[in-house]
Parts: structure tokens; sequence; C-alpha cells
């Protein structure tokens, strides 16, 4: 919960959150070691440096901690757990749903817990969907087309594989495909960053909603162009948010462009924890504004609206979440009692 | 006889020295220079002004050695192929080159893209059935993308400067080298020409401003058509700076962001460069 110096609540739904093992006990091989240093190199280059966290604890942190970053120390009333599994790389997986659910089973208010699958797997990988949406009622999934399988070097939305499983997805109730299209994992020449199977099946699948984490970033401008003609392709800002401290000129940039082409009502705040932490993240969110030339320029305004609509009404949309009911629950679970009386400005 | 080595800031010509040595750092010298126009196809920007080459060595026998890395462990190995095979044709067009290598460092496809290289293999053969195609496809998207971003760039520094849309859509290549401008303009000038041909006819008398295209611009829309084009630059800006922040992070590099020169600051991509 952020609240404004004159008062008012923010309910604030972050998009994008993981509960991960990196450490070297879980490291399969020296890949586990590169990704994990590789997601330390994003944190240590775009964190202030007060907000830098030691490798070892990046590398594996507890679930207090974890709770305590995201709801008491920061602003989130709620998070979304994507799992990413990696089990090429690490023992038991690096982020897996199973891992995940062990959060969302201590807090239910307060985590969304999402799934994966992945179209190569097969009608196995169709019963696996099943199982796992019946055990955690899943209503939405974290997808990464860039990922190496096998002989496998990723796959697109419009396999045909792909679109059995959206359609089970579908009829699963899963509405929410959250689709990394950002900095990737095991790259090669197929263009792994490619946003345009997006545009595609969401045509075809005008009842499923497709997050593109990362805002396609590093194809911002493709996946602009694409989002603009979909209403339902939204766009995830982990990763381009915390540019708001090393770079906000460039984030003014970003975020000017993606209010002009996708607009306000399908922008996600994500703070991809923990790679980065809600608090200093929401902190500098609040205060910013698009400078006026960038203004001028696309149109596009940072305003107290838009900033509730991206901080988590348009998640709360999206899964479902009746804002002030959940508010109620948490208040009834004492989740806001370190809430000081008095409000918190913007610094 | 030492091998020279290490950046061209280091290799300035030492008053005394073995004329051999004089000529092995001018051809170092050389060599760096060659790779200052090699791009990153992704940023369009010089792989040696994004700190991507860390060595280049150059032997009695003219043999030259270049090693480079990038920004994480996981940087697409096809860009990561191009870059080499783009930075093994530029030297091996110097004369004196008698043998070129270029190394990948600290990359996940480190052996197998060094492999390749060293056997002068395309990335479809030293990639295999893994490999989806020939990079030339790719090569092509992305000096699309570079020849709009400088396009932007020159015609937002263009209108700065009080020319009239009506005017600009006019232009020929001819006249567009011949237009008066300052040093600013001519540098932008003269990076717009460098990809100017890969949307259609370089001849003097075609119109220097064309879409991806290839068709006319036309006055009316100049300006909405700029701002289409603003997001490619938007993007690129903001890859550089994730990429070069990653890069020093990662190598622990003193500087970890490189201003852009004041030649580009009345663009509007650039103008909120912190």
């Amino acid at each position: 919960m952020y609240k404004t110096a004159k008062g008012q609540e923010i309910f604030v739904i972050d998009g994008h959150t993981h509960f991960w093992d990196g450490s070297p006990a879980n490291q399969k091989n020296i890949h586990g070691k590169q990704f994990i240093e590789c997601f330390y190199a994003y944190h240590s280059n775009l964190s202030p440096p007060a907000e830098k966290w030691e490798l070892s604890k990046f590398e594996k942190y507890d679930a207090e901690t974890m709770f305590d970053d995201l709801f008491v120390t920061g602003y989130d009333d709620m998070a979304i757990l994507q799992p990413t599994y990696l089990t090429d790389f690490y023992k038991n997986g690096f982020n897996t749903t199973e891992r995940n659910s062990a959060m969302k089973k201590n807090h239910p208010d307060r985590f969304i817990l999402n799934g994966a699958f992945d179209p190569r797997d097969g009608e196995k990988g169709i019963e696996a969907l099943h199982a796992l949406s019946e055990k955690h009622k899943l209503k939405g999934v974290k997808l990464y087309t860039a990922e190496w399988r096998g002989e496998s070097k990723g796959y697109k939305l419009t396999d045909k594989a792909s679109y059995k499983y959206l359609e089970a997805a579908q009829k699963l109730g899963i509405r929410n495909i959250h689709v990394h299209k950002g900095p990737t994992i095991i790259p090669l020449n197929r263009d792994a960053f490619d946003v345009a199977d997006i545009d595609d099946v969401a045509t075809s699948f005008q009842d499923l909603n497709f997050i593109v984490e990362h805002c396609g970033l590093p194809r911002l401008d493709d996946f602009c162009w694409i989002a603009t003609q979909e209403t339902n392709v939204y766009a995830g800002l982990a990763v381009a948010l915390p540019f708001i401290h090393s770079r906000p000129g460039y984030f003014a940039h970003v975020i000017s462009e993606l209010l002009f082409w996708v607009g306000p009502d399908k922008i996600l705040y994500g703070s991809d924890y923990g790679i980065w932490t809600p608090k200093w993240l929401i902190d500098k969110f609040m205060a910013f504004e698009i400078p006026a030339d960038i203004t001028k320029e696309t149109g596009s305004v940072l305003s107290l609206e838009t900033k509730t609509k991206i901080l988590g009404l348009n998640a709360a949309r999206l899964y479902g979440i009746d804002v002030e009911a959940q508010k109620k629950k948490i208040r009834a679970g004492g989740g806001y009692a370190h809430l000081p009386e008095a409000v918190h400005a913007p610094r | 006889m030492t091998i020279m080595s290490g950046h061209a800031e280091h290799s300035e010509h030492a008053q005394g020295r073995p004329a051999e040595d004089r000529q092995a750092a001018d051809r170092q010298a050389e060599v760096w220079a060659c790779l200052q126009g090699v791009t990153d196809p992704e940023l369009d920007e010089s792989v040696t002004e994004l700190n991507f080459v860390s060595r280049v060595d150059v032997d009695p026998e003219n043999r030259v050695h270049i090693e480079f890395r990038l920004p994480t462990y996981w940087c697409a190995a096809n860009f990561s192929f191009l870059m080499a095979d783009d930075m093994r044709r530029a030297v091996m067009a110097l004369d004196w080159v008698e043998d070129i290598t270029v190394v990948l460092g600290e990359h996940m496809y480190a052996d197998r893209i060094n492999a390749g290289l060293a056997k002068g293999l395309s990335f479809q053969e030293t990639f295999g059935a893994e490999a989806d195609g020939s990079l030339d496809e790719l090569r092509r998207t992305f000096l699309v993308k570079a020849f709009q971003r400088r396009q932007a760039v020159l015609l937002n520094h263009l209108l700065g400067v009080g020319h009239l849309p009506a005017t600009i859509v006019e232009l020929t290549l001819a006249m567009l080298d011949d237009l008066p401008v300052d040093n600013e303009g001519g540098k932008l000038v003269r990076r717009y020409l460098e990809r100017r041909a890969v949307v259609g006819s370089p001849r003097a008398d075609a119109l220097a401003f064309v879409n991806a295209e290839g068709a006319r611009l036309q006055a009316a829309d100049l300006l909405a058509y700029l701002s289409g084009l603003r997001r490619v630059g938007v993007n690129a800006e903001f890859n550089s700076a994730l990429c070069r922040g990653l890069l020093s992070v990662r190598f622990d590099l003193e500087t970890p962001f490189v201003p852009k020169s004041k030649a580009s600051s009345k663009s509007p991509d650039t103008q909120h460069v912190p």
C-alpha cells in the first residue's frame, strides 16, 4: 500500500516476482553460475548503491526476507509469482511453481501463483498443465519462447503445438499469458527477441490476455507497434522501470512511448524481485514526471490516475481482484499493521 | 622484437624506438581505426566505442589477433558471430594483413564460435543443424533500423536548423552532400549516407530521403513519419544504456558510460541522455 501525501491509498500489485534458488549448491553447471551472475549484473548495474545486495544473499534469499521486502518495507499489496524452471542449469530448478507455492501457501491473500508450460512437451505437458492448474487454481502462466531444449532453439506462439496449449489454457480458465520477451536465456539464431508471434495469437485468442514481459526489450519498437493494434496485449514494466534511477532520461522516453502506443490501461508494474525491490522503485516512480519537452513530443503524461492504474488497477482487472475486498482481507490479517498513521510522501 | 598489444592510445609513436616497433604500432592503430567502423548491429554503435574489443595484437609477420567480449554470457550467438565476422572482413581489407584471428571470450558459445571463426566457417556451418539459416536477413533487418535511426536524427537536425519539410523531401543525394552544414550536421549527413544505400539507389540524382521501402517522403506527413521512427531510436538508446551498464559491471570497467558526442544532442532521441 502506497499512500500519497494527500492520503490517497494506492493498491499495488507487483506483476513480476520470483522466489528463486540460484545458490552454488543448487547450480548444476557453469550455466547455472553464469545465469545468476547475469541477473546479479542487472541488479548491480541498475540499483541505487544503497539497495545493492551481497551476491550470496542475491543467490538465495529466504521467504521472510522476500515477504518483508515486498509487503513491509516495500509497498506491494499483492505479488504475482512468475516461475522460471531452468532445470538444465539447476538441480531443483531455479524458480519453479512448486517452490513459489510455499510462499503462496503461507500468505494466500498476498500472492498470485502462476504456472508455466512449454508446447514442446507434447501431450504429457498438457496433462501436466491440467494437474498444475487443478492443484494451484492457476489464472496465469509465464512462458519462455526463447528457451533451448535439446535440439530445439525455442518455439513460437504461432507453432501448432502452442495453439494446442493455449486452447487448453483457455479451457482451464487460465486467462493471462505472460510471455518473456526481453533479454533472454539461451538465444541462438532464431530471433529469440522477435515479438511478431504475439500479434498472431492475440488476434486468434481474443479471450486471453498477453502480457509481454519486459515490454519486448530489446525490441520495444516492434512491440509498441504490435500492442497498438491488439486490444488484449499488455506491457510488463520489469527491467524498464529500474532505469528510473540510473537513466531517468531513457525511462522517460520509454514510458512515454508505451503510454503513446500501448496506453495507460495496458501497462503493468513489476519489480522483478529479487533483481530489484519495490520500495525504491515505487518511491521513484511516484515522484517521477515525464519532462515537458517529451510530453510535448508524445502527448504522454504520467498522471496520478495513470500511476494508480500501472501500479495495481490494471493487474487487478486481469486477475479479477476486487481491490476494496482484498484490502479488507489484508487489513483483517494484520497486513497493514506496520503502516504508520502518518502518510509518507514520495521522496 | 616485442609483439605490440593493448589499446590504440597506448601505441603512440614513441621517439627513438626501433623502426619495426613503430611500424607495428602504426599497424595496430590502423586495426583499431578499422574496427571503429564495425558496429553492433542492434545498437548501431562502434564495437570499439562500446568497449567490446579488449585486445589487438599485430605480430612481426603481420598477423592480426583480436579479442572481444560482450555484456553478458548469454548475448545472442548470431549477433556475436556477426560482429566477429564483420571485424574479420573489415581488417582483412587492410592490404598488409597476412592473417587474422578473432576470438570471443567468456561467452556461452565461445568455443564453438571461435572454432568456426578459426576455420573460416559461416554461422550456418558453425552451428550446423542448430542454425536456421544465414545471417543475411538479420543483418539487413538491423541495417534498416540503423538507417531509420540515422535518418530520424538527421531530419530532426535539419528541421531544427530551419529547413522546411517541403525543401527537405525534394533534396537529392548530391544536394544533401553539398548542403552547407556545421560540424554537427556534417557528421550526421555522413552517418546517414553510410546507410542510405540499404534502402534504395544511392545515385547522386536519387532523392536523399526515402522510407525503409525506398519510397519518397511526403512533406505533409513528415512529422508523423518522424514520430513513427522515434521508437526505433528510443529502443536503441535504451539497449545501448543496458549493454554498456552490464559490460561495465561484468568486467568492472572504470567508465560505465561514454556520453554521446554533442553531435546528436539536438535530436529528440538523445536529448535526455543524462
